[in-house]
């Protein structure tokens, strides 16, 4: 009996003695195909048979599995249940005639996941000679030639029913879930590995660790004894000796006092330098790439490939630094241990190894910051970490961050102009408020204009103490950059005049309008508007009155249509002026020819006269007095 | 004989005395006596208020020039000199209350009542004959006729001496307004303080200008004087210079038989000496002051 299905003669033929004990010997034939029940023979073509309703449990596992997945989709290559099972002849998995018996599952696998096969052929399934690594592994030699059953066979890591690839997160062979699955039978491999781990990192923090397929390939899992591990004792056989070289010359030096003391004490060698391969000699010659950090610190990591530094890294840049440059290798300490190349203090003199003038990144810079780390220095922030010692100053990392450092000109950079009162607002706290409501902020100026922020009046590395003098006398100038006009009809009045001369107590910029807080004068939270301009008046002027704050903070006299009367009192003065010294002058300049003439016609007669005159006033003199007797 | 010339009888019998006591040192010729000693001292307080004065307030004033930073700096930062000149205007304040109080003394001593004083012909007022000899002056400079019979006070004193009383009242007014704005804006407005900033400033331009380049000429510096005329401050002069300078005012007090009693021995060369040497310091001082002034305005002015 045969019938032909999709160009291939079937034989429809059942073995009753095998059914008969099978497992499902008890079922009868109707139990399975339930749609002829009750049909005249001969019936027709039976409808495929549902295992899920009575094995509903794993029938939702297969549904959710690849497999499961692909039949679903109608994938001619998907395997159903019977394509592993079989069909009438379905015996209990601990019966070795069984198709799924440990030891035959390989095989049943492999009839798809073997070289050659339609499977690998056309899905993309990024291991290959599946089947025959397992074979010559050692659980495949386990299960294959010495028969043990308790050997891990494909359904013992892939599972049976609920195969998933190892990109989802549920699949057995999921990065995060290797160490549970592996544990299964390997279940004290923590104490094996204790001089390389902490056996419950894998499983509590499998995401950034080595997981057992790193060391231990899958389907290639040798069956030598791992005499020569991984241990940091293994490494140190060759490192401890101070003569090691790399071919290029490096000391490969590794120093335990100096491991010891870092911040990776507790971590081994080979978490950090992975690649390793134990079944090598030399385990670290399968190396190929750079300590990569980002394996555990993940988020610094993604930083760190967006700022400039990264972005240079990428671009096999030789300048750019990389997180040994900054942090250093086997002595790494945390940044708050004082001897840290990151503790806050050592900061400015870690990227001025680099970025001190002259060096190789100032050298390329191309913008408008000069003396950076000399002028650090000496501002208000460079003296209170070098100076105080007060650690939670800004330094170079404290406004640029750490990782993420970018260009100005990035608008994701903290020191881009739209992000600078967020990044200063860090530290000074309630100051970025203030300046988000002032009319500097483009959310109330509403202006398309360049706007000033932090950096505009204070300056970036060269910032100093709001309350010294130079800060005080210079912040005009810094107001009158965009404020040309009014800065200048400031410095014509009283104020502007002393402020000049380099007296700080007169009102400057400021002291009317406010610094972080500068509001239009039209809003009434201005120091300025109707209501607080007496009050600011008071500040220095204790008794002001309404009628005092009249006095005009920017005249000029050189406006008539603004200040007509200033205007046409300068004029008066200046004519008055003017007039005076014409009349004054050319009566002098008139007068010189004359005088001249007089000083030498004098000159010459002077003596004689005076002699004469002399005499004459004598003779006056002794007639007076004789006159004067008489009386 | 009038008081006046009596006071001068005794001031010059003072004189006398104390130049006798420096023996037989001093032969020169008898003087005649121009100032009292009063007029003298408030003279020289007056020229020590007056550099001062210009000096503190070109520094601000001209705030922009470096020779402001580095004076305002030497006197101490801008609020000391701030201080100095407020002190300064103070002294000059009491130089013109002195003064005022001297008139009244002298009408009183001298005169019968204000109109004798001013009409008199000593008076400061300007009069008639200073019409006159203005246009005989006129004439006289551009060789059309003879030097003006002058008396005791010129036109160009007078000039001199009303400007000082026009210096006080519009430079002081305001001054005292910059000095006290607070007070007085309680009647004026905001904006008077900014007029008087200007007021203030710009007459004190014109004063400072005046003072130390036509008044220097004109009375210090002329070519027949030179190199000085220390007058004011000695208070004498050579007789010869009286009947040149101011012939009609020897002319009068000789014709009234009245010379003698203004004539006094001179004083010790050291005293003329030191007093040529405040003379000196004060006419550089003054000529530095203009040279800033107009360093300031015409090639640092913005």
């Amino acid at each position: 009996m045969s019938t032909k299905h999709g160009g291939k003669t079937v034989s429809l033929f059942v073995d009753g003695k095998k059914f008969a004990p099978s497992v499902h010997g008890a079922v009868g034939c109707t139990g399975c195909h339930a749609d002829l029940e009750g049909k005249d023979f001969p019936h027709g073509t039976p409808a495929k048979v549902k295992c899920g309703s009575c094995h509903s449990q794993e029938q939702d596992l297969y549904a959710k599995s690849l497999h499961g997945k692909a039949a679903a989709r109608g994938d001619q290559l998907a395997p159903r249940c019977v394509n592993c099972h079989g069909n009438h002849d379905i015996v209990p998995v601990k019966d070795k005639r069984s198709a799924v018996a440990p030891l035959r599952i390989p095989f049943v696998c492999g009839t798809c996941h073997q070289e050659g096969t339609a499977v690998m052929k056309t899905r993309n399934i990024d291991q290959h000679d599946i089947l025959t690594n397992y074979t010559e592994s050692i659980h495949g030699e386990a299960v294959l030639k010495k028969g043990l059953t308790v050997a891990a066979t494909c359904a013992s890591c892939h599972t049976a029913h609920s195969i998933l690839p190892h990109t989802d997160p549920n699949s057995s062979i999921a990065r995060r879930n290797i160490a549970a699955t592996c544990t299964k039978c390997h279940g004290q491999i923590e104490a094996v590995h204790r001089k390389i781990i902490r056996g419950e990192l894998w499983e509590k923090e499998s995401n950034v660790l080595p997981a057992c397929i790193d060391c231990h390939q899958p389907h290639k899992v040798r069956s030598v004894f791992y005499d020569k591990g991984m241990a940091n004792a293994d490494c140190m056989r060759c490192h401890a000796n101070p003569t090691l070289k790399a071919k290029d010359g490096r000391s490969m030096l590794v120093s335990e006092v100096e491991v010891a003391g870092s911040r990776h004490a507790k971590v081994a060698c080979s978490q950090c330098h992975s690649e390793v391969n134990v079944s090598h000699n030399r385990p670290c010659e399968t190396i190929t790439k750079k300590v990569d950090c980002s394996k555990c610190h993940e988020a610094v990591g993604e930083d760190y490939g967006r700022s400039i530094h990264g972005q240079l890294t990428a671009k096999n840049d030789p300048v750019a630094p990389g997180c040994r440059d900054c942090h250093g290798t086997h002595g790494i300490l945390g940044k708050t241990d004082p001897k840290s190349t990151t503790f806050p203090t050592n900061i400015p003199g870690l990227c001025s190894k680099c970025h001190l003038e002259g060096k190789k990144a100032a050298l390329r810079y191309t913008g408008t910051q000069h003396n950076i780390i000399g002028n650090y220095t000496e501002s208000i922030h460079g003296k209170g970490l070098l100076e105080s010692g007060l650690t939670v100053t800004a330094t170079c990392t404290g406004c640029h961050t750490a990782h993420r450092i970018l260009p100005a000109k990035d608008p994701a950079s903290t020191v881009n102009p739209k992000n600078v009162p967020a990044t200063c607002g860090k530290c000074h706290n309630g100051i970025e408020d203030q300046f988000n409501k002032s009319v500097h902020s483009p959310s109330v100026s509403g202006t398309d204009k360049e706007l000033p922020v932090c950096s505009t009046c204070h300056t970036a590395h060269t910032i100093s103490r709001t309350d010294e003098t130079g800060f005080e006398l210079g912040v005009m100038t810094t107001c009158g950059k965009c404020h040309g006009e009014i800065a200048k009809s400031y410095f014509e009045t009283y104020h502007g005049k002393v402020s000049r001369l380099g007296y700080t107590k007169a009102a400057k910029c400021f002291d009317c309008h406010g610094s972080h807080d500068i509001a239009k004068i039209s809003d009434p939270r201005s120091h300025l508007s109707r209501d607080n301009v007496v009050a600011t008046c008071r500040k220095c002027h204790s008794n002001a009155t309404r009628r005092f704050a009249g006095y005009l903070t920017h005249a000029t006299h050189h406006d008539p249509k603004k200040y007509p009367i200033l205007f046409y009192a300068f004029w008066g003065m200046t004519g008055l002026l003017v007039g005076t010294f014409v009349v004054g002058g050319v009566h002098t300049l008139l007068w010189l020819p004359r005088a001249f003439q007089m000083r030498r016609e004098l000159k010459e007669a002077e003596a004689k006269e005076e002699a004469a005159l002399q005499a004459e006033a004598e003779r006056e003199a002794s007639n007076g007095s004789s006159e004067k007797d008489k009386e | 004989m009038s008081s006046e010339n009596q006071e001068r009888a005794t001031v010059s019998a003072s004189l006398d005395r104390s130049s006798a006591k420096h023996g037989e040192e001093h032969h020169g010729n008898r003087e005649f006596v121009r100032f009292v000693p009063l007029e003298r001292a408030l003279h020289a307080t007056m020229v020590v208020s007056f550099i001062t004065l210009a000096g503190t307030g070109m520094s601000l004033k001209f705030s922009y020039t470096p020779w402001a930073r580095v004076l305002s700096r030497f006197l101490g930062g801008f609020q000391t000199a701030g201080y100095i000149h407020r002190f300064a205007a103070t002294i000059m304040f009491c130089v013109f209350f002195t003064h005022l109080v001297s008139l009244v003394k002298l009408k009183n001593r001298e005169y019968k009542s204000w109109a004798d004083m001013i009409l008199g012909p000593n008076s400061m007022l300007p009069t008639l004959k200073d019409g006159r000899e203005f246009v005989q002056t006129m004439k006289w400079f551009l060789g059309k006729g003879p030097r003006p019979q002058y008396s005791r006070w010129t036109y160009w004193e007078k000039f001199d001496y009303f400007a000082v009383f026009w210096g006080i009242f519009i430079i002081g007014s305001t001054g005292l307004t910059l000095w006290f704005p607070v007070l007085f804006t309680r009647i004026l407005p905001g904006w008077f303080i900014n007029l008087a900033t200007i007021i203030h400033s710009d007459e004190a331009l014109l004063a400072t200008g005046f003072i130390f380049t036509v008044h220097f000429f004109n009375t210090h510096l002329r070519p027949e004087k030179f190199p000085m005329d220390v007058v004011v401050f000695t208070g004498q002069m050579p007789l010869a210079e009286l009947k040149r300078d101011k012939p009609m005012e020897y002319e009068e007090l000789k014709s009234k038989g009245e010379l003698h009693l203004h004539m006094a021995e001179p004083h010790p060369e050291v005293v003329v000496k030191m007093i040529r040497a405040f003379a000196w310091v004060a006419l550089s001082l003054g000529f530095s002051i203009v040279i800033g002034i107009i360093y300031a305005m015409i090639f640092a002015y913005r």
